[in-house]
């Protein structure tokens, strides 16, 4: 075998090694979750653990039922505020707006997307929960906090992904809906935006998946009681915050019950993570 | 008007088509049918129209008139700005930027532009394209799209009007059994009908058709040809087309162009055997285009 | 048009068109079709309203935001805040920038070459529709949906537990490498993808192996694209924290590199975005805080530029091509 030979066949194995770190990472992930977890599961029950609705670590009693309902409250709040000035702001990107204001909604849109999630949580902080506790009932440090500021924050994923989904919907759309008579917000309202509807689903399907997952900036600005919240002024603990506001002193059972709750967000994520593909292979297929 | 019909069916026995002997055989059976004639009063009129594309001029002072309840062709080689005019008369090409027009457009005498609304322009005069366009929706919501657009609301009024329509272009058997299925399903002859459904659907007085034929296989597009042949019954049909036995087919009139210009316009049988000019002769002859 | 005439000039066939049939639908277009066109215009102008609304709001929130920091962080960038040591004083912030780069450096040599590499293999080598393609791209796919929370934890579990290496800079470094790992390859695959055939095969004409055309021809012009895979992931190293708490904690100092060599890669650091989620938490330092946020918006937006003209690069290479 010549000598260029072999070079080719080292750089060879060197590329798939390559390839396959991203499934060895994946694979690592999973186990070291799950034999971590699943032995707290274990010992603490699965009912319990997932319906349980107390979490009271200093006597060993780990429900995380108010940390699940307070993740899908906290996500379902910023869904409620983020995807319809998500979508409109899309729309408008999209199909109305002129060259020159899409040059600079455009980059803000896309600085919007870099900030880094402590900012969004101290400006939550500083302005969204001074401002409840100013105006409304409760504390401030809320359910309705969190929820505007990762509505603020999925913005972008909503913006990007529809956007490009409704620029994707050809022309000839919008020139036969015009033909027949429709005005250019009819057409836009009517044809465009339920032809772009399988990539809108898409973008906030990847939206609710940043919500749920999101931790530094809820942790801030949420009130992490681990009660269910009975309005959305209350406090709420999300998942993520349960994570991070005890790990650092857990042990034992606790900190097995922590991972645990990982593995539940993990499991979460997943199927998000499932849901968009079905989204995406159905959009291909029409 | 019967007089005219019987003198024109006697100029066909004795103007045998001369100009496309290759073709014969399968232009005779529909070239029986007989035509309509010339002198009825014009539905849409085009008065001293130019047209720019910023600073290119696509049109160049075209004087033409469309007669009504008959099928008037634009013929030309490509480029020559005979979908440019299709697309002037229901305002289609306001959403080309840098797009200028200048002269008078006339649908029954009125200024197209100035006195009439753009969106009931083009509910009056209907567009059929070059590629299908259904939406991606069911075939009822695609025929209904039009009249919910214009304010019909009725569930029975929709359905008469989505039944009749689909008749009227000839896929209500067709369709009938399939309503509810998504129109991007059906082939595509099948698609171009159900978009000139769509397109009757809003009870246009004027059709557009834009090389409507030209993306179908022969059996589709002798269908539609078939089907234009009706609806000038019930509409001014306006085509233009790249198929010169197409336009001796269909129509009764016939326009051709060229680099922007009308070069001449007359009845389709006097265009296709006794053209005036010659460069009308060398483009029918097949000698360019 | 009378019937008569319309039965004068057909000739075969059927009619489609009964004659007359249209009247009724005439009349229903009739009666609504005035009074309906001044309703649209009003639902219209809503409509077109509140598209203007939400791009307004977003736009609102966006410099409302930048505004809010920079108004009250820019007077206390003083010179205190970048001393290199920190003390609970000063609180500077200069061992935590510095210890960002270091971080966000580290871990971007480790998955550069490996989403560079596995990149190339994915798109220049693999047989198309091969399995193992099919496995890389799900995994990817799910990586790239995992919240950095997750990633900390098993950076906790892995690096730390496991292979004791306890809250240490590598730790921190290794879990975000393997954060922004797909967001390196799915970029650099899209750059590989947008070169044309015609330049592997202008290699591969020149009897060069496909190494050699790889590396010649095709990587050269993916470059723009590329780097701007690298800088995305490189702001999300910047921003990070979740990930990092439980993995490089957040000792504000920078590791010993001069004294203690490579063993100062187990040294436990704080990068800028835990330096300033622990400032905002003690609530002690809001000033301090406001002018972290400000130092860190002004990185992520000189990435951002960064990166928007590595962007164009790209397009202009490929109207080029």
């Amino acid at each position: 075998m010549s000598q260029l030979h072999i070079k080719e066949g080292i750089a060879k194995a060197l590329f798939v090694a390559a390839a396959g770190i991203s499934i060895l990472a994946v694979a690592l992930i999973c186990v070291f979750l799950f034999a971590n977890g699943v032995p707290a599961i274990a010992e603490i029950g699965l009912p319990e653990f997932l319906f349980g609705t107390t979490w009271r670590p200093a006597n060993d009693i780990y429900g995380i039922f108010p940390m699940i309902v307070g993740s899908i409250y906290v996500t379902a709040g910023a869904i409620v505020v983020g995807v319809p000035i998500g979508l409109l702001c899309a729309i408008f990107l999209s199909r109305f707006a002129s060259g020159k204001v899409a040059a600079f909604l455009k980059p803000g849109v896309e600085l919007l997307a870099g900030i880094p999630s402590v900012v969004y949580g101290f400006f939550g902080l500083v302005v969204i929960v001074p401002f409840i506790r100013d105006n409304m009932p409760g504390r401030g440090l809320s359910l309705l906090a969190a929820a505007v500021l990762l509505g603020i924050m999925i913005l972008p994923t909503i913006i990007t992904v529809a956007q490009s989904a409704l620029d994707a919907v050809p022309k000839k759309y919008y020139e036969g809906a015009l033909a027949l008579g429709a005005d250019h917000e009819r057409s836009v309202f009517r044809v465009i935006v339920p032809a772009a509807v399988s990539g809108i689903m898409a973008g906030i399907v990847l939206g609710v998946g940043r919500a749920i997952g999101e931790t530094m900036a809820v942790i801030m600005v949420a009130g992490n009681q681990t009660v269910i919240p009975s309005s959305i002024f209350d406090g709420v603990r999300t998942m993520t915050a349960n994570i991070v506001l005890e790990m650092g002193y857990a042990a034992d059972l606790h900190r097995g019950a922590l991972v645990a709750t990982g593995v539940v967000l993990f499991v979460f994520i997943l199927l998000i993570t499932m849901l968009f593909n079905v989204i995406k292979k159905r959009g291909e297929l029409k | 008007m019967p007089n005219a019909t019987l003198e024109k069916t006697a100029s066909k026995q004795e103007a045998p088509a001369t100009y496309m002997p290759h073709a014969q055989g399968q232009a005779d059976e529909r070239q029986m049918k007989v035509k309509a004639p010339i002198d009825a009063p014009a539905k849409m009129g085009v008065h001293d129209l130019d047209l720019y594309y910023k600073d290119f001029q696509a049109l160049k002072n075209i004087n033409l008139d469309f007669p009504q309840n008959q099928v008037t062709a634009l013929i030309g080689p490509s480029g020559c700005g005979k979908s440019t005019l299709l697309k002037s008369l229901n305002r289609m090409n306001d959403l080309v930027e840098g797009c200028r027009v200048e002269g008078d457009i006339t649908l029954d005498g009125e200024d197209a532009y100035r006195s009439i609304d753009v969106n009931s322009l083009r509910r009056r005069v209907g567009m059929v394209f070059q590629q299908p366009n259904p939406f991606p929706m069911s075939v009822y919501d695609n025929v209904a799209f039009g009249p919910r657009t214009h304010g019909i609301k009725n569930r029975a009024d929709l359905d008469e009007i989505v039944e009749q329509s689909l008749r009227d272009a000839a896929i209500w058997d067709e369709m009938k059994d399939r309503l509810k299925k998504n129109a991007l399903g059906f082939s595509g002859g099948q698609q171009q009908r159900l978009c000139i459904a769509r397109a009757l659907a809003v009870r246009p007085e004027v059709l557009l058709m834009d090389e409507a034929t030209s993306a179908l296989d022969p059996i589709s597009t002798a269908k539609i040809e078939d089907l234009v042949g009706e609806l000038k019954n019930k509409y001014t049909v306006i085509m233009v087309t790249h198929n010169m036995l197409q336009a001796l087919r269909v129509s009764d009139k016939t326009a051709f162009f060229l680099l922007g210009e009308m070069v001449e316009a007359g009845p389709t049988d006097d265009i296709f055997t006794a053209p005036a000019d010659p460069r009308t002769a060398d483009y029918v002859a097949g000698r360019f285009g | 048009m009378s019937a008569k005439l319309t039965i004068a000039y057909e000739s075969a066939g059927t009619p489609a068109v009964a004659p007359g049939s249209g009247d009724h639908i005439d009349s229903l277009f009739a009666a609504v079709e005035e009074r309906h066109r001044k309703q649209r215009r009003v639902v219209s102008t809503l409509l077109r309203l509140v598209v203007y609304l939400g791009a307004l709001l977003t736009t609102a929130v966006l410099l409302f935001l930048v505004g809010y920091i920079l108004i009250n962080g820019v007077p206390y960038i003083t010179p205190a805040l970048f001393e290199w040591e920190y003390n609970s004083t000063n609180v500077s912030l200069m061992p935590a920038l510095v210890n960002t780069l270091i971080m966000a450096g580290l871990s971007l040599v480790m998955a550069v070459p490996i989403g560079v590499g596995s990149a190339i293999y994915l798109v220049e080598y693999a047989p198309r529709g091969s399995r193992f393609v099919q496995i890389v791209r799900t995994t990817t796919e799910t990586l790239q949906g995992i919240p950095s929370i997750i990633y900390g934890l098993f950076g906790m579990l892995f690096f730390v537990t496991a292979l004791h290496w306890n809250l240490s800079l590598l730790a921190g470094a290794c879990t975000l490498a393997i954060m922004v790992l797909p967001v390196v390859m799915r970029t650099t695959e899209e750059a590989l993808l947008a070169v044309p055939d015609s330049y592997r095969e202008g290699g591969f004409g020149l009897g060069a192996g496909r190494l050699r055309t790889v590396f010649r021809c095709v990587l050269p012009s993916a470059i723009p694209g590329i780097l701007g895979g690298v800088i995305l992931a490189l702001g999300r190293c910047v921003g990070e924290v979740a990930a990092l708490i439980f993995t490089a904690g957040s000792i504000a100092q920078i590791p010993n590199f001069a004294g203690e060599g490579f063993a100062a890669l187990f040294d436990s650091t704080r990068t800028l975005a835990v330096h300033m989620y622990a400032l905002a938490s003690e609530g002690l330092h809001v000033n301090e805080t406001y002018a972290t946020a400000v130092v860190l918006l002004v990185l992520v937006v000189l990435l951002n530029l960064l990166a928007t003209f590595a962007a164009k690069k790209m397009n202009k290479g490929g109207a080029d091509a």
